[in-house]
């Protein structure tokens, strides 16, 4: 067994984390130090909501659409109740739909990139038609028809985006898997009789890792406008929640008489969603100055 | 050239053959989904306290009791006799329906693949050609800012601005109550305005598309900047354009001539790929701008289970993707004389 290991074995993620340190002080590592402290930043908001947030976020606590100022900072909305302590519970929802989405994504789109970009031949072919076809259908619709199947709540909304970035992983991964399979230290271990599964996890696993985080985040970035787009809908999340989406989908009709109650929670939208592309930007420079050529290979192919 | 033309022609009416079996595929796959799926169009539209008797009568009226096979051949002999069936919630013939809003979307999304084009590739090519510079820079973050923007909020900023505090454009719909719409032949309100030779209309027409179709465009824009920044770039610094600087050909030409029609090329391909990302912007842009198109009908037919609607739009769907994709398969096949078919 072991005259197969023939490197120092330093896990996947301490390298990712290792390549990453090292260039945290390059611009591109700024960026996404500056796109970590956001997204931690509401996450925390998201989680110490019921300290920070001056009102219930559910009550009508003062006159209807009073515009920001004097004890609401952001105004009110037609129900009277206050949009800045709406906005800062509102941050729980789309982190947390985001977070399940994206990693249930990642958890099944993954090992079928694996499977297909390694396995080649008919299975192949037949995984890369299926993923296209979800791939080149518009998004909205399929996470509209996915949640209107399953009916509302976080978990369901959660599920209907997951399909919709399943494609993203499974490309990316598999044209990566299938060029890293005619390498010829993978080749060797086949012809060692090394099995499958350990080729994978030894060989080829480390090489594909690097574009995983990358992706992540601009999944996640995409994913919370889908989400935005859902709720605003109306479709997906049962009434009463503070929502970001959602919030528009309630005030935006009224727009003209109280702006604020649109505006804030969009900005917030726009804040998390930049947050989340500079993570994955930053990342895609520092991990992978390789990936861009494979993308565009890709694109060309 | 004659042999890459007639493999273009064989290849064209390969991919149009092959259109019937995966828009077959295509519907059967909805049918079944749709009958799979909890709830129905009829509990839908009644709701949980409809009349029970009500509601049992409407869907044997509607065949749902019948076997799930005799449905789906009575709906593929349909499909093929040319009948959509009637939506369920509007009682109005499918048909009808699309052909009343496909235009405004098809109208929408065209002008805003010409926003996005314009404004995409030109500040993608002007921030390539200046690369690390201030305007880049300054490129960048509109690109960032454009590509994440919630589109439904940026329409509505625009609405309030333009629409609602400046006054110059109209606040919603496609087309003012108090003119009378030209005749229809296409459907889509300039060029029907147009061809009647109608200049009130066309002005009326294009005023309410400027704002939806400036919204969905810009978003989209991002998007183009990117791919067009990072191409120019590429080719500005690739061995063809050095080998054109060296052989003394003035540094306009070599721009115009060699390293930007490279640089298009995969521009032009992704192209395809983001009619997927414009259909789901147009479902947000026609809800704020009250823009009745197709992505409206989808959704409400969607919500309501209205299957009817919902298979025919399918298939419209499904055609239009299919016509979309070979034309920039077509187009690819003109602007890269690598690509062979």
């Amino acid at each position: 067994m072991s005259r197969w290991v023939a490197r120092g074995r330093t896990s996947v993620v301490g390298r990712l984390i290792g390549s990453f340190l090292s260039q945290s002080r390059t611009a591109a590592g700024i960026v996404v130090w500056i796109g970590i402290s956001i997204v931690l930043g509401i996450i925390i908001v998201a989680i110490f909501a019921p300290f920070l947030a001056p009102f219930d976020p559910n009550t009508k606590v003062g006159a209807v659409e009073a515009p920001p100022g004097g004890p609401f900072l952001m105004g009110t909305d037609r129900s009277g109740q206050d949009v800045f302590s709406r906005i800062l519970y509102g941050a729980r929802i789309p982190l947390s739909i985001v977070a399940v989405a994206t990693t249930l994504s990642l958890i099944i789109g993954l090992p079928l990139g694996l499977l297909s970009g390694y396995a080649g031949g008919r299975l192949d072919r037949a995984l890369v038609l299926v993923m296209d076809s979800i791939y080149a259908f518009p998004g909205l619709l399929l996470a509209i028809a996915v949640a209107a199947i399953i009916g509302r709540g976080i978990l369901n909304i959660s599920f209907a985006i997951a399909v919709v970035y399943v494609p993203t992983y499974f490309r990316v991964i598999r044209n990566h898997v299938s060029s890293v399979k005619q390498e010829p230290y993978v080749e060797a271990a086949i012809a060692l009789g090394m099995p499958s599964w350990r080729v994978i996890g030894r060989y080829v696993l480390p090489n594909v890792a690097q574009s995983i985080p990358v992706i992540f985040s601009v999944n996640a970035a995409d994913s919370v406008l889908t989400e935005a787009g859902l709720t605003f809908l109306g479709l997906g999340l049962p009434p009463g929640i503070p929502d970001w989406g959602f919030d528009i989908s309630l005030s935006w009709q009224r727009f003209e008489a109280s702006w604020w109650a649109t505006f804030y929670p969009g900005l917030f939208i726009l804040i998390l969603t930049t947050a989340l592309t500079f993570i994955g930007e930053g990342l895609n420079d520092i991990l992978n100055p390789l990936l861009r050529k494979s993308q565009k290979a890709a694109v060309e192919a | 050239m004659t042999g890459s033309t007639a493999s273009l022609r064989a290849y064209i009416i390969t991919r149009t053959l092959l259109m019937v079996p995966m828009l077959l595929l295509l519907v059967t796959f909805t049918f079944f989904i749709l009958r799979v799926a909890p709830g129905d169009p009829v509990s839908a539209l009644y709701g949980e306290h409809g009349n029970p008797q009500l509601i049992d009568q409407v869907k044997r009226e509607l065949g749902l009791y019948d076997p799930l096979y005799v449905q789906y051949f009575r709906y593929i002999r349909d499909i093929f006799t040319g009948n959509m069936g009637t939506s369920i919630v509007t009682s109005k013939p499918v048909i009808q329906e699309v052909s009343d809003r496909m235009p405004a979307t098809l109208e929408l999304t065209f002008s805003s693949m010409i926003v996005a084009s314009v404004l995409g590739i030109g500040l993608g090519v002007f921030a390539g050609t200046r690369r690390d510079r201030p305007a880049d820079f300054g490129t960048r973050v509109f690109a960032t800012l454009a590509y994440n923007i919630p589109i439904f909020w940026f329409g509505l900023i625009l609405k309030l601005i333009f629409a609602v505090w400046l006054g110059w454009l109209p606040v919603s719909g496609r087309f003012s109550p108090r003119l009378s719409p030209p005749p229809t032949v296409t459907g889509m309100y300039t060029i029907d305005s147009l061809l009647a030779a109608d200049l009130r209309a066309f002005v009326d027409a294009v005023g309410h598309l400027i704002l939806p179709s400036l919204t969905l465009g810009i978003v989209l824009a991002g998007f183009f900047v990117r791919i067009t920044r990072v191409n120019v770039i590429q080719a500005m610094s690739s061995d063809f354009v050095e080998a054109a600087r060296a052989r003394g050909i003035p540094e306009r030409n070599v721009f115009f001539r060699h390293a930007l029609r490279n640089a298009l090329v995969p521009v032009v391909t992704t192209m395809g790929l983001t009619f997927a990302l414009l259909f789901s912007g147009a479902i947000l842009t026609e809800t704020v701008f009250s823009f009745e198109g197709m992505g409206r009908f989808v959704y409400l037919a969607i919500s309501y289970r209205d299957y009817p609607a919902i298979q025919g739009a399918v298939v419209y769907y499904g055609i239009l993707m299919v016509v979309i994709s070979l034309a920039i398969d077509i187009v690819n096949a003109f602007v890269d004389p690598r690509i062979r078919y």
